[in-house]
Parts: structure tokens; sequence; C-alpha cells
């Protein structure tokens, strides 16, 4: 299982690395569809099945059919193609490679001096997770529910506009 | 007895309301609150009177404390009402004087469009009248002192289109500044070394631990009488007063000749007990009413303006109320007052509706013949005339001024010297006030009357005319019926005159030569205005004559040595100084400011990337130094 | 079930939120800034569900959904707006929404 865990984990860095790196908008989206194919399975490998199952269904699913959607109304041909090429001067990547570099020093700098003691075998499943989610965070679900509702309201007021100008 | 905080509350009230609403009534709404919220005040301050009357509470003195105001260590001020006969007769005639003007007003501001504003300003006025009066202690009292300066400087420059008037104004408040820093600097003082701020504590503390003649007491009755000269407009700060009549003239009336100029007399009187420790500081006081009732008498003979004449007339009057003060004939200067009030205010309500309707023609020359033309304005202001001259038995300033002119010399502060020049102001007094009448109202008309005024301002001047003939029989001479009504009341909160009976001359005597003094003023006037305008004329066209005259009308050069004296220097400096380090610190500071904006706004560059970098560095930062430190 | 130590699965969370970064600040094409900021939120939502594991608890996964559920509301919003903007300037590039510079 743990060979599982570290395959998945360098399919999901490699994917991400080479979703940056497309100049080609529906490239990059198949690569991030992968990428998040590839923390599913992280996810089941760490006894969480349930949110493996969700980052398939909503995150691989619904939002990146989104993108995609909007990738097809945009009508992105070959001159978008070469205009990103254009913008992707190799210049632009030291500074935020640097700090990303900084970052992660600073992530593994606490991680070497943090507990390092291994994951219990047990998995928390949906019946748990639905528990907690019901019971002490509530509240927290009615704030998620109004979220959506704002987001809902939001996509739908913007959307309107458009056709209204057209 | 406890409505009485409604007193300042009702005309607060219509100032809060013609402030905020104002500009969205009709005129006729607004002339209703603007007089409705000062008649009401006058209406519960005569119920007060009469329920004090009837049924004195104890010590003829009543206190209502409204509301807790500064708390701080040993300082403890309440905002508290204190009624006593001094403040009840004084609200009184505020007030209800308050109110006929107000009324007036309404007749006279009808076709301005500002009229909100200065129903407004005169409601703030009388709020801010009567919390002076009422105050309990003395920073209450100090807060309705500046608000009624406050006040009268809005008025002066109410019209404010025209540069002069704003000038004015500002002359007017930045001269009583003067006596405000040293009423405050009184104030100080009297904090310091007695430990309290409430008036009737005060009293008897000063009484209790300063003898008489302590210098404490010298110094505090000179710095308290540098604020009422500031704000009575008496010598050497009077200089404010005659340039105050660029405001309209129900506010001359009401604010600069009525009631605020006198806050200075009501000063000195609520602080009597300071002045009786003080015997030097209140000669002072005598002195300077002397020397103002005749210097200021002199000038309102040689001015053409029928406002500005009046304007000395009412520091004249004032000094003869400082006179009184200062030989400690504390009634009679509030009995003063309160026939000044009524007499005054309808001289220039008279004047107010002559200037209107000669089409604001305000120079008397070019009067004349008013008098079959305005016929009630010519009855009234006779009367107010007669009233202000002293005209015998039946006027209301006979009584107020002889008993001023007797005490003079008769009390036990008086002096000759200072009988001898209150019966000369007589004269002059007289002098005057005749010119006035027959240079507006006799001989051949100038002018053309193009309006006449309304019922809304000729009834208020018909009962201040009824006020001026019969507010005088509160208090007679002994001779004549020996009322003393006034005085009695009085007594039970100021002490009464002490009359040094042994040299002291009858009331009588004093008396005729006031008569005399008054006849040969009008017989002047009548020589000089009736039967030989032509000798007038070349007298002041010669060479001494024209040199006094005009040395005269500018106020024996006050304004001309205080502007060489006190505004050259200051400007000069002013012009030299204008950049020097204290300027270049602020100066400093704003490029300061302003080059750390130009740098700030740098990063202000729209694009989100940029933000995000800023976000993602600051992070960085605060992991490190969360980690590292 | 996987033994691994719970710095790996953090280490994996922090090396995807950094390349999540490193997109987000050299693209300039508004739908790939989108899409880095997925790859971020997603990152973080990995941290949560790993440090839920190490204690064998439910409230990682829970903070998780929330997180998924604030993706989804901010993509939709997100998405709508680059179709306006792009109906507006006729581009994808963030740099030129710049309108409100100091």
């Amino acid at each position: 299982m743990n060979i599982l865990f570290y395959v998945a984990s360098a399919v999901a860095i490699i994917a991400t690395f080479l979703m940056l790196t497309r100049m080609n908008a529906v490239h990059a989206l198949l690569y991030l569809i992968v990428s998040l194919l590839a923390v599913a399975l992280v996810f089941y490998t760490l006894g969480a099945p349930f949110v493996a199952a969700l980052e398939i269904i909503i995150y691989a699913g619904a939002i990146m059919v989104l993108f995609v959607f909007v990738v097809m109304m945009l009508n992105l041909g070959r001159a978008a193609e070469a205009q990103e090429r254009e913008w992707q001067r190799p210049s632009l990547w030291v500074g935020p490679s640097v700090l990303a570099v900084v970052l992660i020093a600073e992530v593994i700098y606490v991680l070497t001096h943090a507990d390092t003691r291994m994951f219990g075998a047990e998995v928390v499943g949906p019946h748990q997770v639905a528990q907690s989610l019901f019971g002490p965070y509530l509240i927290g679900v009615e704030l998620a529910s109004m979220l959506l509702l704002g987001g809902l309201v939001g996509a739908f007021h913007l959307g309107r506009r458009l056709e209204e100008k057209r | 007895m406890n409505l009485l905080w409604l007193i300042p509350a009702f005309p607060i009230a219509g100032f809060l309301f013609l402030a905020l609403a104002g500009t969205r009534l009709s005129r006729r709404a607004v002339s209703i609150v603007g007089a409705g919220s000062v008649g009401l005040s006058a209406l519960v301050s005569l119920w007060i009177a009469g329920q004090f009357f009837v049924s004195p509470p104890a010590g003829y003195a009543y206190t209502q404390t409204i509301w807790n105001w500064l708390d701080v260590g040993s300082l403890h001020l309440p905002i508290a009402f204190y009624l006593d006969p001094l403040s009840l007769i004084m609200t009184l005639v505020v007030t209800c004087v308050g109110f006929l003007i107000h009324v007036y007003s309404a007749g006279y501001m009808s076709e301005d469009e500002d009229i909100s504003r200065f129903f407004a300003y005169m409601n703030l006025f009388v709020a801010s009248m009567v919390t002076l009066l009422l105050a309990s202690n003395l920073v209450l009292l100090l807060l309705g002192w500046e608000g009624v300066g406050l006040c009268s400087y809005l008025l002066i420059g109410f019209w404010y289109r025209d540069p002069a008037n704003g000038y004015a104004g500002r002359k007017a408040f930045i001269v009583t500044r003067v006596g405000d820093t040293s009423m405050l600097i009184g104030l100080f003082l009297l904090y310091r070394h007695l430990g309290t701020l409430d008036i009737q504590t005060l009293m008897a503390r000063a009484a209790h631990q300063w003898p008489v003649g302590s210098p404490l007491a010298v110094a505090a009755g000179l710095l308290l009488l540098g604020g009422a000269v500031g704000k009575s407009a008496q010598l050497p700060l009077q200089t404010w007063l005659p340039d105050a009549m660029a405001g309209p003239t129900p506010t001359s009336a009401l604010i600069h000749a009525a009631t605020m100029v006198t806050a200075g007399v009501y000063l000195i009187a609520r602080m009597h007990v300071i002045y009786q420790l003080a015997p030097s500081a209140q000669f002072t006081v005598g002195v300077v009413g002397a020397a103002t009732l005749t210097l200021a008498g002199f000038s309102a003979l040689t001015q053409p303006d029928i406002k500005r004449a009046l304007a000395y007339s009412t520091v004249s009057q004032i000094g003869y109320m400082f006179l009184a003060l200062g030989v400690g004939a504390w009634s009679a200067a509030i009995f003063h007052f309160m026939t000044h009030a009524f007499f005054k205010a309808l001289l220039f309500l008279g004047a107010g509706m002559i200037i209107e309707s000669l089409h604001h023609e305000q120079n008397m020359f070019k009067m004349g013949g008013l008098r079959k033309e305005l016929p009630v304005v010519f009855w009234t202001f006779l009367i107010a005339g007669c009233a202000l001259a002293g005209v015998p038995l039946v006027t209301a300033g006979f009584y107020s001024k002889g008993l001023i002119v007797w005490q003079a010399e008769a009390s036990s502060a008086g002096r000759w010297g200072f009988w001898l020049v209150a019966v000369f102001g007589v004269f002059l007094t007289s002098a005057y006030t005749f010119r006035i009448i027959f240079l507006t109202f006799f001989g051949e008309a100038k002018s053309h009357v193009h309006k006449r005024p309304g019922l809304a301002m000729t009834v208020p001047c018909i009962v201040l005319a009824v006020l001026s003939l019969v507010g005088g029989f509160v208090k007679t001479p002994e001779f004549l019926g020996n009322i003393h009504l006034f005085t009695d009341f009085l007594h039970h909160a100021l002490p009464p005159v002490a009359v040094a009976h042994a040299r002291a001359m009858s009331e009588l005597a004093s008396e005729g030569w006031v008569t005399l003094a008054l006849i040969v003023g009008f017989a002047v006037a009548y020589f000089c205005y009736i039967e030989r305008p032509e000798f007038t004329a070349s007298l002041t066209r010669s060479a001494l004559g024209n040199a006094l005259h005009r040395f005269w009308k500018s106020d024996w050069g006050m304004d001309w040595l205080y502007d060489r004296l006190l505004v050259w220097p200051v400007m000069w400096f002013a012009r030299v100084d204008a950049g020097d380090a204290v300027d270049s610190i602020y100066t400093g500071i704003a490029r300061l400011c302003e080059w750390f904006y130009q740098g700030v706004r740098r990063t202000e560059t729209g694009q989100i990337r940029w933000y995000a970098a800023a976000i993602a560095f600051g992070t960085l930062i605060f992991v490190a130094v969360v980690l590292f430190l | 079930m996987a033994t691994v130590p719970m710095m790996h699965a953090l280490l994996l969370a922090g090396i995807l939120f950094a390349l999540g970064l490193v997109g987000l600040l050299t693209r300039r094409n508004i739908l790939f800034i989108l899409m880095s900021l997925e790859v971020m939120l997603n990152a973080a939502g990995l941290a949560f569900v790993a440090a839920g594991a190490r204690w064998g608890q439910a409230d990682g996964q829970v903070v998780f959904i929330f997180i998924l559920t604030m993706a989804a509301a901010e993509v939709a919003v997100g998405l709508a707006l680059v179709l306006r903007m792009y109906h507006r300037t006729k581009t994808l590039d963030a740099d030129r929404a710049s309108e409100m510079k100091g």
C-alpha cells in the first residue's frame, strides 16, 4: 500500500507540473484532471475513501467539466496558443520559482522538526464523516449552503447580464 | 418651578428644528417656529416668575440640576440652573423682549431668502443667553457666554456676501475674545485658590477666605472685569459694537442693545462679593463706566448713521450700568438694564422700520420729515427717545437713570466726580437723542417712503413703548411715591446700596440737576438742528470743529490706534515670518505624506498577479518570522 | 491501509501548493490562473485530510468538504467573470484588467 501512495504522489506532482507548462488550455485541463485523480488515490491510501470519491465526482467531474465548457465557449484556437507562448517568457518563471522553493524549504524545515509518527492503519468511513458533519459542524454546513446559494446567484447574475447585452 | 429647564430647551429645540429642516419649510412656518419657540420660553418664564412671587422658594433661590457634565477629580460640574431674583429678572426681560423682537423679525425678514438661517441663529442666541443667565457654575456660564458670542458673530455677518459684514463679524469676535481670555484666566485663578466653580459656593468661600482688599480678590475682580468689558463694549474694547451694526436690525436690537451686551453687567452683579472684597477693582469698574459713558456720548453726537449713533448710545448707557456697579448700586444697574432693554430695543426696531421704508437708507441727514409719513414709528420712537434721555415723571429711563446718578454720589463708595460725569452724561444723552429725533422726523422730507411697516412690526413696538413708559414705576424716588418693589425683590440676591447719609445730597436735588441737564441737552439739540442748522454746518466746517468732529466720529481714534499698535505689527511679523522653522515642520509632514503616498501608489498596479505575489511574499516572511524567531 | 509518515503526505501537499503558486504568478491567461488556484485549494484540502488521518478523526475530511464547496462556488463565479471579461476585452490577459491601478 505504501508504494501506492508514493506512486500516486509522483503522478500528482508530475501531472501538475505538466499542467503548468502547457500552452493549450485543453491539454492543461487534462493534466489537471490526472493530477486530481492521483490526489484522490492518495486520499484513498490515507484511509479516507469518502473524500476520495468526492474528489473524483466533484473536482475531477463537475468542476473540471465547468472549465471544459468555458474553454469551449471561448472557442480558443491556434492563435491563442501562439499568444500564450509569447506571454510565457522563460525569465518570468524565475521569481515565482524562487518564492516556491523558499516555501518548500520552509515546509520541509517544519516537517523535519515535527511529528514523524506513522499513520494508523484505520479507515475513517462515510458514516463517521456524516455524523461529524451533521453534528458539531452543522452551522458550517448551513454557512456552506449559503455560500453555494451566493455563488449560484452570482453566477446567474453575471451570466444573465451577458445575455442581455447580446 | 421645576419647569425651569424648559426656558432654554424651547429655543434649543427651535434652533435644531430650523437648522435641520428649515429650508424645507415655508417662510410662514419658519417664522411661526422661530418666534413660537421663544414665545413658549417667555410664557414659561412668566409662569415661573409668577410662582416665584407668590410662593418664593427657601432663601429666594432655586437650583435645578439637569445632568452631570464633568466629574474629574475634585472638579464637579453639573449642568444646573440657579434661579434667584437677579437671574429671574434678567431671564424674564431676555425672553419677553426676545419674543417681541422675534415677532418683529417675522415681519422684517419676511422677504429675506435666508429667513430660516436667521431664525435658527436667533433661537440659538436666546438659548445661549438664558443658559448664561441661569448657569449655576462659571463654566456653564462661560458656555452661554461663548454661545452668545458665536451667535453675535454669525448674525453680524449674516449677509455674508458683502465682505464688509464678514469683516465686522470677525472684528466683534476677535475683540471680545481679548476680554474672554482675561475672563478665562480669572476663572483659573478662582478655581486655583477657592477650589470650586459653583458660583454660590465660590462667593461663600471668597467671603470666608479673603480679607477685604486682598490682592487675589483684586486680581480676580480685574480679570473678570476684562471679560465684562469685552462683552459689554466698554472702554477700551468698545470698538466692535458700532461695526456690529452691519447685521440685520432685529439682531442689533436683540443682541447688540437689549441683551447680550449687558452680559458683562450681569457677570459683575453675579460676582458682586468679589468686588465687595476688592474696593479698588470696584472703583475701576466705576471709572471704566464713567469714562465710557462720556466718550461714547460724544461719539454718538457726531454719527451720521442712525444705527451707529444708537450703537454708541448703547455703549454709553451700559457705561451708566458699570458706573452703578462701580459704586455698589447693584440693583440700580439691573434696573437700568431692564428699562434700557425696553427702550433701546424699541429704538432699534424703530430705526429698522425707518431704514426699511427708505430703501435701506441709514444716513440721518438724508431722512427728515418722517413724522407725518410714519406716525406709529414716530410716536413709539419718540417715547423710546424720551425714555433714553430720561424725561421726568412719565418715562422709565428717568427712574432708572436718576437712581444711578443719585447713587453715584450718595453711595458710600460714591464720589463727586462720578456724579458730575453722570449728570454731564445726561446732557450728552439728551443732546444726541433729540438730534436723532429731529434729524429723522422733523424738517423737510428728503427721501420718499416706499413702504409702511406691517402689523407684525408695529405691534411689538407699541408693546415696548408701553413698557418704556410704565416700566419704571416699580422703583420710584422717595419724593415720588417711594415705591421700592423692584429693589426689595432684588435685595434677596444682591446687597442693598449703602447710602452715606452724612454727606449725601438729597435725591430731590440730584433729580433736579438731572432734569436741568436734560433740558439743556434738548435745547442744544433744538438750537443746532431745528433753529439754526446752518450754524451747525458752519461749526463742523471750521478747522477746530472739523477736527473734533472727525476725532469723535472715529470713536476718539481708537480704531486707528489699535491698527497701528496691534494689527500692523502682527501683520508685519506674519509677513516677515511666513517661512520659519515651525512652518517647515508642517510643510515637511505634508511632504513626507505625499512622498509616502507616491511610493505606495506605485504598488497599486491593478495587476492581480502582483497582488498575489505580494500576498505570497508576505506569507513567506510571516512564516519565517514564526519559525525562526 | 498505508503506513507512511505524516510528513510525506504534508510534503506532497506543500509541493502541490508551491506548484500552484508558481502557476498563479507566472501565467497571464486568466483560465490558467483559475486552474492554479484549484491546485492550491486542493493541496490545502490534502493537508487537512492527512492531518485528520493522522489522528483517525473525521474532522479533516469535514473541512475538506467545506473547501470543496467553496471551490465549487468560486469556480462558478470566477468562470462567469472570465466569460464577461472576455466578452468585454476580447482577451484573457489578466494584466489587461488593470483599470483599478493607482
